[in-house]
């Protein structure tokens, strides 16, 4: 099933033909409306007019979140505001936030795209889709949810949380399909298995998975235990938004939009093209965002491309599944947490030192974040009410700005292990 | 059906065409749109041979075009409809279309009434009007004998070039309609319109044109509602 064949399907050579054109229109665009990229390409001579194949793309610079963060926050925007329609962002006040912005063609498009990947696991018009991704400033809730109505299924704009009501959702609403993190998937399945009931008897058809990295292993669970068609889908808030790639019914890699972005896998030391099927950092160019078009936005996922034809017929490249970060950048309960922002937090705070160690394990099946805080002496040995106080303090400035809960536990002063050179902040005791 | 790729063409030392790329498919209409001097006339005349191309490639269903000569190029089944409808007025609207299928007749015996009936179908008033000297039609009547001849040489691609230029908007209409008949009739037009309005109503896919470079690209209802578009061609701000 297919959403858009005549493009999904379109011969490599029309599709290459399709995204010069998108390209050179894209650079002509950026480098008269966005000030960055015009003062990028001077100060690299390069003439966007110049453009003559997509080979070339790689002589043009990349872009970097620290450039989004330091362009905070509509300093990318290629449009007048007046023209966005819609605004999301990443979570953080410490001036790690990155906005982006869509105009109508934006968000139609993205529809259209987080269509195609619903299709193509088969979600259609008669399906329930349950949306329990977080919905608000995080691209995925909206994301799904715009695409899901495009495909004409009911759409359950349920958000993320409160387990036992989704349960009940899913009963009571006759959901088909489920739309939320691999790993709530599971909390939501083994719930239901403590509770009773008859998974059997309910209309669950299909799920879509994102927002974190999930193994086989975790889908073959998922698909044991809920008796689903799991596909895995990609996508970020600086590119699009959910819907950028996603896995049709074979399960086999995520095809990758292409009429709507160029891909390209570079190594992450050298930043030259990785040979085909090696290993690399995924990069995005947008070809037909109107408001927020990046050029070669570092995504710092690796992963792999693969050109094979896929049996689906879709000649649309796929990716694996992402396998790693080249940053230091966490994934919690589906939110992207950098350590710096925790950092910045805990410097801030009085009393607190600038030792600290960031413990993330995966306690059942969610995400667990402790933070260990070296604190002065004298607040240590003081008394309880004003170690609680402080507690208090830092978690609640930790879950505004990372829009996550996490636990802290103030510990004694040169008790956490000391480094040289760059310090091991972070201990990921979770197995993928 | 038609395929340009990194187009560069020009008069003189003047550049026009700045690397430009686009395409046609079968059976679509596809408009060009742009303000005076942008480079659409330019770039119809480039596709037809009348200008040489400084740099880029043109296939024409996949054979390049960009050395070849304008009439082998109609022959491969190209038309243009030029600008400002260029009949020629001495003669009757009957030799005007007679002319226009010279191409076919070249080839093979055609039955000459036979396909003047076809274009006759299509446009009844040249029928009425067959022995009529072509230079005394009114404007309407002279684009559709513009249209007529362009198709009497049987093409695949038919290019016009400001078919709205100078009609009474009922008349701009007619002819607009027809243009769409004609893709549902299986024929390819490439269209370059000032008149961004009428042509973006017909068209499946636009291109923006300006100074030389395409800025914009996408099917006709996107481009209708890209606010950039609404002001520079659209004339007003369109409440939606």
């Amino acid at each position: 099933m297919y959403w858009d064949k005549a493009k999904e399907c379109m011969p490599r050579e029309d599709l290459e033909q399709l995204q010069l054109e998108r390209l050179q229109s894209t650079l002509y665009r950026v480098a008269t409306h966005v000030p960055f990229y015009r003062k990028k390409f001077k100060e690299l001579a390069i003439d966007p007019d110049g453009f003559r194949s997509l080979e070339e793309l790689r002589k043009l610079p990349f872009t970097t979140k620290d450039d989004l963060r330091s362009n905070y926050p509509y300093g990318l925007f290629a449009v007048p505001l007046r023209d966005v329609v819609r605004l999301h962002a990443s979570s953080g006040t410490t001036g790690m936030a990155t906005v982006v912005g869509y105009t109508r063609n934006d968000i139609k498009n993205w529809s259209d795209m987080v269509a195609r990947i619903l299709t193509a696991t088969g979600v259609d018009a008669d399906d329930v889709v349950q949306i329990a991704f977080g919905y608000g400033l995080f691209t995925g809730g909206f994301g799904l949810h715009y695409g899901a109505e495009r495909v004409g299924a009911s759409v359950i704009p349920i958000s993320s949380g409160n387990t036992k009501r989704q349960i009940q959702i899913l009963q009571d609403f006759k959901t088909t399909t489920l739309v939320c993190t691999p790993s709530y998937a599971l909390l939501l399945a083994d719930t239901m298995i403590e509770m009773n009931i008859n998974i059997n008897a309910l209309q669950l058809k299909y799920g879509l998975f994102g927002g974190e990295p999930w193994s086989e292993e975790m889908r073959t669970e998922i698909t044991n235990k809920l008796g689903i068609i799991a596909t895995d889908n990609y996508g970020l808030s600086e590119v699009m938004g959910p819907g950028v790639a996603g896995e049709c019914s074979y399960c086999n890699g995520l095809h990758i939009n292409e009429d709507h972005f160029i891909v390209e896998v570079i190594n992450p030391e050298t930043l030259e093209p990785a040979a085909p099927g090696e290993l690399g950092e995924l990069v995005f160019t947008t070809i037909t965002k109107e408001a927020f078009p990046v050029i070669r936005y570092r995504t710092r996922d690796l992963a792999r491309l693969v050109t094979d034809p896929c049996p689906c017929g879709r000649t649309f490249n796929r990716m694996t599944r992402v396998i790693g970060r080249t940053d230091d950048m966490l994934i919690i309960k589906g939110v992207n947490v950098y350590p710096m922002q925790i950092e910045s937090i805990l410097f801030d705070i009085e009393g607190t030192e600038p030792h600290y160690q960031i413990i993330v394990e995966r306690d059942g099946r969610l995400d667990k974040v402790t933070v260990l805080v070296e604190v002065v002496e004298s607040i240590f040995f003081d008394q309880m009410k004003k170690q609680r106080q402080l507690v208090e303090h830092i978690k609640k400035r930790l879950a505004t700005e990372l829009g996550i809960g996490v636990d802290v536990k103030l510990v004694e002063e040169k008790s956490l292990e000391r480094f040289e050179g760059k310090a091991k902040r972070v201990i990921d005791k979770r197995k993928l | 059906m038609l395929k340009i790729k990194n187009l560069e063409a020009g008069y003189g030392k003047l550049r026009v065409l700045k690397r430009i790329s686009m395409h046609v498919n079968s059976g679509e209409i596809v408009t060009i749109i742009g303000a005076n001097g942008a480079g659409k006339t330019t770039l119809l005349y480039t596709i037809a041979g009348i200008i040489k191309a400084s740099a880029g490639d043109i296939l024409l269903l996949d054979n390049p075009i960009n050395q070849t000569r304008p009439e082998k190029i109609v022959a491969a089944g190209c038309s243009l409809v030029p600008e400002g409808r260029q009949v020629f007025s001495t003669l009757s609207v009957r030799e005007n279309l007679i002319l226009g299928g010279y191409v076919q007749y070249k080839k093979n015996k055609v039955d000459t009434d036979a396909e003047l009936q076809y274009i006759y179908d299509i446009f009844p008033v040249l029928q009425e009007r067959q022995n009529q000297l072509a230079g005394t039609l009114s404007g309407g009547e002279q684009q559709m004998l513009a249209m007529g001849r362009a198709l009497m040489a049987k093409p695949k691609l038919i290019m016009l070039d400001e078919p709205s230029t100078g009609l009474a908007p009922l008349i701009v209409k007619n002819i607009f309609q027809i243009i769409g008949k004609l893709r549902d009739a299986g024929n390819t037009v490439l269209l370059i319109e000032q008149n961004a309005k009428a042509a973006l109503a017909i068209a499946d896919r636009g291109y923006v044109l300006e100074t030389g470079k395409f800025i914009l690209q996408g099917p006709s209802e996107d481009l209708l509602v890209n606010r950039d578009v609404q002001r520079a061609y659209l004339g007003r701000e369109v409440a939606l």
